[in-house]
């Protein structure tokens, strides 16, 4: 299979420009007649449908939590990026595009990290006029700052709740359209599987989690907007939601997964602190511009924080990456950590964490600015750990927080089957090895606003004379009864284990072999433990309850189902990639002082990955990524 | 530490539900409250019964999907505290705790501590929203916001939709949650357009979901999550008479 970027022609400026002078549309009295379905209610998710509603198409808007207003965009704390250089410091589109793709090591298409940049300008604006309170200067003038990674101020912010209220603009306007009735909005249901019809997407199936009843949407399109599967590793900052089922059962259909062993690692998270817990929660990256990172310069350290002296204190990213220091990219910032800790230099009761100081901040800033800034992250932070970080440093640690990998898709964000789309994280797109902070959020908006409303029409100019789509149509009978036979078979195998059991022991699986660190051996060994323990779950897992009512356990199992397959395939992903970049550090590929080295003679391309059948090896599929504007460097923060 | 839990259980809207007891012995004092549900779970699952339903995702206390009477409080002991992110140092060794679904007539049951909300989602439909479309807004710095003003209006917009202000209010009212959306609306130039239609919509809206009237006990505030002000139904009630006087404008 050869794949087709779509990457229109001409200069990188004028690509996205000449692609929407030459799309094709769709006359606003068809519109009536074609049919979308959008799965996810999140930035992705919620932009478009509402876009798409707006527009007068008929939309079909599915999330899984009760209310679209709770899709995982919510969570997103520091900010979102646009190169608007209110700051004058010399920020614009092109010096974001090369940020971002330098930040991406390199590995993701320069058309659309270009396209990104420059629809982040108009995010803004989207936004602002949606009634999204971001934060202002004194005179009134929206207000920014800088983030992980990058040298000039292109992070807009809510205070820490960034997401919170850009998801509640794409709600408001996704429900403005519900009151219309140009979309219909489903709730508690959960998308199991793609219908797919003479090659094209043209509905799902999905599971009403309120009845357990099983039911057949069709459609002229289907986008999946289903965010990130982080939470395959279990611990991770993601809501206990999340999964990538609406992806892989997409996948099975016959749409390519690209990258999916590229997840990010976030450095500041919470550490885990006894094996109940189910989740880590994220401490924003903006206190990395104020906070200072260190750990005890002598091993096995036992005094507190607080009665370290300075010259006992090792600042190791300020002194292995003096430009950057704390705000070193989250890869590099993640990987110096589990270096430390691994070395023994770890604090905290598991001595899995390390510290992120403010007493320097707040001795110069006053400890009512540091208040305004990051209060309701001390908040959260006393709330969780029970401790004062305004008296004495925060304990933070990596954790497993975005997937870069997700759905291949075109310059049109068209997964390899005719008519499905997949946006925001979870198709695999614009960052590349590693993402820079505050881009996802964007990443998820611009797909929804601005990108797919011209994609898609020009995907449906053609589908106008389709007429409505059946769902007595065979595919839809054998794809539902597939799902209720999956169901059915969850139910009854009763063994002795939880699903969460499974979902845990897979997590440390792929944490040890597949997350930080990886090499061939552990990747070859984590692949048959893989296999063994899905084996055993479908042997031994328990799953109470019924099928056709309520029932957690069931939507639980059926999620982890999927990553043991995900988990494999991310397995080989990282197996096949001899070289290291950004989210991916394969040990053997590594500079003598533990930097990551990248190989672009052989490795600049996307793995798309083409699946085989069960239990066969994936089939890798090569996207060449080729470079016209901006040469890959080593990167460097030194 | 130990504890006793009576947990409501209800199998679905039509059928009766019960206070059942469960114990549970040896909980790590930093366990989550939700962390503690899923031990529970845990347990009854390997005993072959089925598990507590309760809803929750972000476990960091932004989404509003989690919520719960703890002991007759919503959301638990703590003030401005989520249940996922309340722990269980806020409780005694050997203490009985008794946990309810947040409960309302606007809210039904859906079984255990779950309950449906969607008639929140109803009154933002109704008009809680700039109607702005996408794809073709004007430049973000062409008006100016104060700071201080941003600043309010996120006091306002903060809110969580999680529904503790609705269970927690003797009349289970919903003016705390529609008041807040009307006044981050209100309080930014974006939303000022709209402001009267806004305000008489939402406020028909919820009076339709079943509601009760706000008779000023102020309970809500006390109980929300966000810490969202009572003053916000004072100014909802002052747009909605302002909105009346001069008309749908
Ligand atoms: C704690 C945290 C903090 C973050 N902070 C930032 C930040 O500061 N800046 C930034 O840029 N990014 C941040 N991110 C990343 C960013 O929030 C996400 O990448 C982005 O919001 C993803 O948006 P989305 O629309 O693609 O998916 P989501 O918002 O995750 O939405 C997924 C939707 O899909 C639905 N869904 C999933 N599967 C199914 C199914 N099978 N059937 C039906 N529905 C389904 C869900 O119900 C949900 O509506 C953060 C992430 C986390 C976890
Ligand atoms: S006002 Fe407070 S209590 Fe009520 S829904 Fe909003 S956050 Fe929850
Ligand atoms: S689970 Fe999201 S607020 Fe508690």
């Amino acid at each position: 299979m050869m794949l087709d970027s779509k990457i229109p022609q001409g200069p990188l400026e004028q690509k996205w420009t000449n692609y929407k002078k030459t799309a094709k549309l769709v006359n606003p009295a068809n519109r009536k007649k074609l049919d979308v379905i959008v799965v996810g209610t999140g930035l992705a998710g919620s932009s478009i449908a509402a876009s798409l509603g707006e527009m007068g198409y008929n939309v079909k808007s599915f999330c899984f939590q009760d209310s679209p207003r709770r899709a995982h965009s919510v969570a997103g704390q520091g900010g979102v990026n646009a190169a608007k250089n209110y700051k004058n410091d010399g920020d614009s589109v092109y010096r974001m595009f090369v940020d971002t793709l330098k930040g991406g090591d390199f590995r993701a298409r320069e058309a659309n990290v270009y396209r990104m940049a420059e629809c982040s300008l108009n995010l803004i604006d989207q936004a602002v006029a949606q009634g999204v309170p971001f934060g202002r200067e004194y005179g009134g003038y929206l207000n920014n700052r800088s983030f992980g990674g990058v040298q000039v101020s292109r992070t807009f912010y809510a205070r820490g709740q960034t997401g919170q209220q850009l998801l509640l603009g794409a709600y408001q306007a996704l429900m403005r359209q519900v009151g219309k009735k140009t979309i219909e909005l489903f709730s508690r249901h959960e998308m199991l599987d793609l219908v797919v019809i003479d090659g094209k997407a043209r509905g799902v199936i999905v599971r009403n989690l309120d009845t357990g009843e099983i039911e057949r949407h069709a459609a002229h399109a289907v986008v999946l907007a289903t965010g990130g599967y982080g939470k395959i590793y279990y611990l991770s900052t993601l809501a206990m939601g999340c999964n990538g089922s609406a992806i892989w059962r997409a996948h099975k259909k016959g749409a390519l997964m690209a990258s999916p062993s590229w997840i990010q690692v976030h450095p500041t998270s919470l550490p885990q602190s006894g094996d109940y817990q189910s989740k880590l929660t994220l401490m924003s990256e903006s206190l990395r511009n104020d906070g200072r990172i260190w750990v005890p310069s002598k091993e096995n350290e036992t005094r507190a924080a607080n009665d370290i002296p300075e010259n006992e204190r090792d600042y190791y990213l300020e002194r292995r990456y003096p430009a950057f220091g704390n705000l070193a990219p989250r890869d590099i910032s993640s990987r110096a950590a589990k270096e430390r800790i691994d070395a023994g230099f770890g604090i905290g009761p598991l001595k899995n964490a390390v510290y992120l100081d403010f007493s320097k901040a707040i001795k110069e800033q006053g400890k009512e600015k540091i208040q305004e800034k990051y209060g309701n992250l001390f908040d959260m932070y006393l709330k969780i750990t029970g401790y004062d970080a305004y008296q004495e440093p925060m304990m933070i640690s990596p954790s497993a927080h975005f997937s870069m990998g997700g759905l291949w898709v075109d310059y049109e964000l068209m997964t390899t089957i005719p008519g499905l789309f997949a946006l925001g994280e979870a198709n695999f797109a614009d960052h590349g090895a590693n993402r820079l902070g505050a881009n996802s959020l964007l990443q998820a908006s611009v797909d929804g606003y601005f990108i797919a409303p011209y994609t898609i029409a020009n995907y449906l100019s053609n589908e106008i004379h389709t007429g409505k789509i059946s769902t007595e149509d065979p595919a839809f009978e054998k794809a539902e009864n597939a799902v209720k036979q999956q169901v059915e078979n969850l139910i009854n195998i009763n063994g002795t284990k939880t699903v969460d059991h499974y979902h845990k022991t897979l997590g440390k699986l792929l944490y040890d072999y597949c997350g930080l660190a990886r090499n061939e051996k552990g990747l070859k060994y984590a692949i048959q433990e893989i296999q063994k323990l899905k084996a055993e779950f479908y042997r031994n897992v328990k799953v109470s309850g019924q099928g056709n009512s309520m029932n957690t356990e069931l939507e639980k199992a059926g999620r982890v189902a999927d990553y043991f397959e995900i988990g494999e395939l991310m397995c080989y992903d990282a197996l096949t990639r001899n070289e290291s970049c950004g989210a991916h550090f394969r040990e053997e590929y590594q500079t003598p002082d533990g930097e990551a080295l990248r190989n672009d003679n052989e490795f600049q391309f996307i793995s798309a990955w083409a699946w085989t059948g069960e239990n066969k090896e994936p089939e890798l599929i090569k996207e060449p990524l080729v470079f016209e504007e901006v040469q890959p460097t080593v990167r460097s923060y030194k | 530490m130990d504890l006793h839990l009576k947990i409501w259980r209800q199998k679905d809207g039509k059928t009766k539900g019960k206070l059942v007891n469960y114990d549970l012995k040896e909980l790590n004092s930093h366990m989550s409250f939700l962390e503690m549900l899923d031990t529970l779970n845990e347990k009854l699952i390997t005993e072959g019964e089925e598990p507590v339903e309760f809803d929750h995702d972000c476990r960091e206390g932004i989404c509003g999907q989690c919520g719960m009477m703890i002991n007759g409080l919503a959301h638990g002991p703590l003030k401005n505290t989520t249940t996922c992110q309340l722990h269980l140092r806020s409780f005694k060794d050997g203490e009985t705790i008794v946990i309810e679904p947040f409960r309302a007539e606007a809210f039904p049951i859906k079984r255990d501590l779950k309950v449906d909300r969607s008639a929140f989602d109803r009154i933002i439909s109704s008009g809680g929203f700039v109607s702005i479309n996408t794809g073709q807004a004007p430049d973000a710095t062409a008006i100016a916001v104060t700071h201080q003003t941003a600043e309010e209006a996120f006091d306002s917009a903060a809110c969580i939709g999680c529904g503790a202000c609705v269970a927690t209010c003797k009349n289970a009212s919903a003016a705390l949650f529609t008041s807040a959306k009307i006044t981050h609306m209100v309080l930014l130039p974006q939303g000022k357009e709209e402001r009267s239609k806004r305000v008489i919509d939402m406020v028909k809206q919820m009076d339709s979901e079943l509601f009760g009237h706000c008779s000023n006990t102020e309970a809500c505030e006390v109980e929300c999550p966000q810490g969202i002000s009572v003053l916000n139904i004072a100014r909802m009630n002052y747009e909605y008479s302002r909105a009346l006087f001069f008309g749908k404008k």
